[in-house]
């Protein structure tokens, strides 16, 4: 029951217990107590929009980082992944398989700002010892949306 | 035969013009007509086909599969579909000469009905039921005898009933559930009781099973599997409803060796075969469609407590359904008949509906409402449904 709880939240947060009752078919008081338990236990991290920035004056840069480092004793990769994530620049931070092993979206208002967090926090970062920088040029689908997503209506009618 | 016959300027056949136009025509005419219509009419999948379906059939034709296949279908998809029924079902079809792949159920509903009617052959049909079963029954020079169902019986076909209306003249027994309007799932029960009618009489039973994976918390019988039944039904499935493909016009009949036999002599003259690139990726979706499939279903069954609920809430007695993706409210509390409900729902909120009536006498008083249509278009419908609804008050 939890899973479609959240599933219907993930697609939209907006969504109100009482309808998730209704969608579910679960009592109301129970929605709000798996959700209420699902908030506190972290389940549910935090609520939010997803923006087309793109829509809005004011630039905004996004690069993908992938970063190799020494991982240190007893901690691995944890403690860097901790010094990177600190930073608010990073929206993302992934520990990833192949020939790096962080990999870190960082969002940005131009690309110097991102040119002076790769140069004079990330690469100073002790234990980073590679970066490798990617900047987006388009963004075609985020969180499971397509950006130009407004698609023609295909439905003809038909008898039936 | 209609009177229009000494005005027109050609000569229609009489077999033609036997068949009434369809109740739902009408209101697709007025709908085409206007704008910002919600539209609860049109009885398919608001998805496009999954993407890896699609992507299949980019494939074959990059590959050049652009010609006719073999009669019965593409060999790989009768045998994937010859598993999938054992898998499903422990229903056992030789994908050699037990099944036959068709444009769409509507092409196997027509074959199975030319190949086992002899003219003046009656075949029992429920009311209400899917437009197309009447009619294929005419065509194929059959009479349709209409077998009421009711919402009281949850909309489900009874033997007692069947039996009362068998003659010398009857042949078989249609049956379509899960229903197309009503949205009514057959019990194991009463589909023992028909096929135990069906045996006594020897008659045929053809299964339209086109809805079979559109079930919520009901399991659905594959009529087929009932004891003794694979040899006297003819099962006929298809593509569209579950892996949202109805434009690709695939689906399927599986029948003991005769009547295959007989419906594919038919088919190769009338079809040559279904289009190649639709079985290709109907054979993708049956090899891996089954999860973006559940998906879909579950999304349904939100839906259909959201639709069930707010009709009810409405103030229309809503029976429910358990399957397909129909509601089929009564609106008798407003004192219109279904069609001018629908008629009126259309004009004056912009909200179309299909009156009961187009599916037959026992559908009077009731409106097929599709809910295979986005959320917020289902309540958005719901609040100009209410507005309506209170307008003409309850009697």
């Amino acid at each position: 029951m939890l899973n479609d709880i959240l599933k219907i939240l993930e697609n939209d947060a907006r969504t109100p217990p009482e309808k998730i009752s209704v969608m579910t078919g679960t009592p109301v008081d129970e929605v709000k107590r798996l959700i209420k338990e699902a908030e506190e236990d972290r389940t549910i991290l935090k609520y939010k929009t997803l923006v087309n920035w793109d829509k809005v004056r004011g630039e905004q840069v996004w690069a993908l980082i992938e970063v190799k480092v020494t991982p240190q004793k007893d901690v691995g990769f944890d403690v860097i992944a901790e010094r990177i994530h600190r930073f608010p620049e990073t929206r993302t931070v992934y520990l990833i398989s192949g020939s790096y092993d962080l990999f870190v979206l960082v969002v940005g208002k131009s690309n110097r700002e991102i040119a002076d967090f790769v140069s004079q926090k990330l690469s100073h970062i002790e234990g980073v010892h590679e970066t490798f920088t990617q900047f987006v040029l388009k963004r075609y689908k985020e969180e499971g949306e397509i950006i130009d997503g407004q698609e023609e209506v295909k439905r003809q009618q038909v008898v039936l | 035969m209609s009177t229009n016959q000494k005005t027109r300027k050609y000569h229609i056949s009489q077999r033609a013009d036997m068949l009434s136009p369809s109740g739902i025509r009408k209101f697709f005419d007025l709908l085409a007509s206007m704008d910002g219509v919600i539209s609860l009419g049109v009885g398919e999948p608001d998805y496009t086909t999954p993407w890896h379906i699609r992507e299949a059939a980019i494939q074959s034709l990059e590959k050049g599969y652009t010609m006719y296949t073999s009669n019965a279908g593409i060999p790989e998809l009768r045998q994937e579909l010859s598993r999938y029924l054992r898998d499903q079902y422990g229903l056992r079809y030789s994908a050699e000469g037990e099944l036959l792949i068709t444009v769409g159920v509507s092409e196997a509903l027509d074959l199975a009905m030319r190949a086992i009617l002899d003219p003046g052959d009656e075949v029992i049909v429920p009311d209400p039921a899917f437009v197309a079963y009447e009619a294929c029954v005419i065509l194929a020079g059959g009479v349709p005898v209409k077998t009421p169902t009711t919402e009281e019986d949850g909309f489900e076909l009874n033997a007692r009933d069947i039996e009362e209306r068998i003659t010398d003249k009857t042949r078989a027994i249609l049956l379509g559930y899960p229903s197309n309007p009503t949205g009514a799932v057959m019990s194991r029960e009463k589909l023992i009781d028909i096929a135990e009618v069906a045996k006594k009489h020897g008659l045929i039973v053809i299964s339209d099973e086109i809805y079979a994976k559109l079930v919520y918390g009901v399991e659905h019988t594959c009529f087929a599997t009932l004891p003794g039944m694979r040899e006297s039904s003819i099962l006929l499935g298809g593509f569209s409803k579950a892996f949202a493909m109805t434009g690709w016009r695939i689906g399927y009949a599986c029948a003991p060796r005769d009547i295959i036999a007989a419906m594919t002599k038919i088919h190769q003259y009338t079809m040559m075969c279904a289009s190649t690139m639709g079985q290709v990726a109907a054979l993708e979706a049956l090899k891996a469609g089954e999860e973006a499939s559940n998906e879909m279903v579950a999304d349904y069954n939100r839906r259909r407590r959201v639709i069930v609920k707010g009709l009810r809430d409405i103030g229309l007695s809503c029976f429910e359904p358990k399957g397909a993706f129909y509601a089929f409210p009564s609106i008798r509390c407003t004192g219109l008949s279904s069609e001018e409900f629908a008629e009126r729902l259309l004009t004056e909120e912009k909200v179309a509906v299909v009156p009961g009536s187009a599916f037959g006498e026992c559908g009077e008083g009731y409106v097929r409402c599709c809910y295979a249509t986005s959320l917020a278009d289902i309540e958005e419908a719901l609040v100009r449904m209410k507005r309506f609804v209170s307008k003409y008050g309850r009697k």
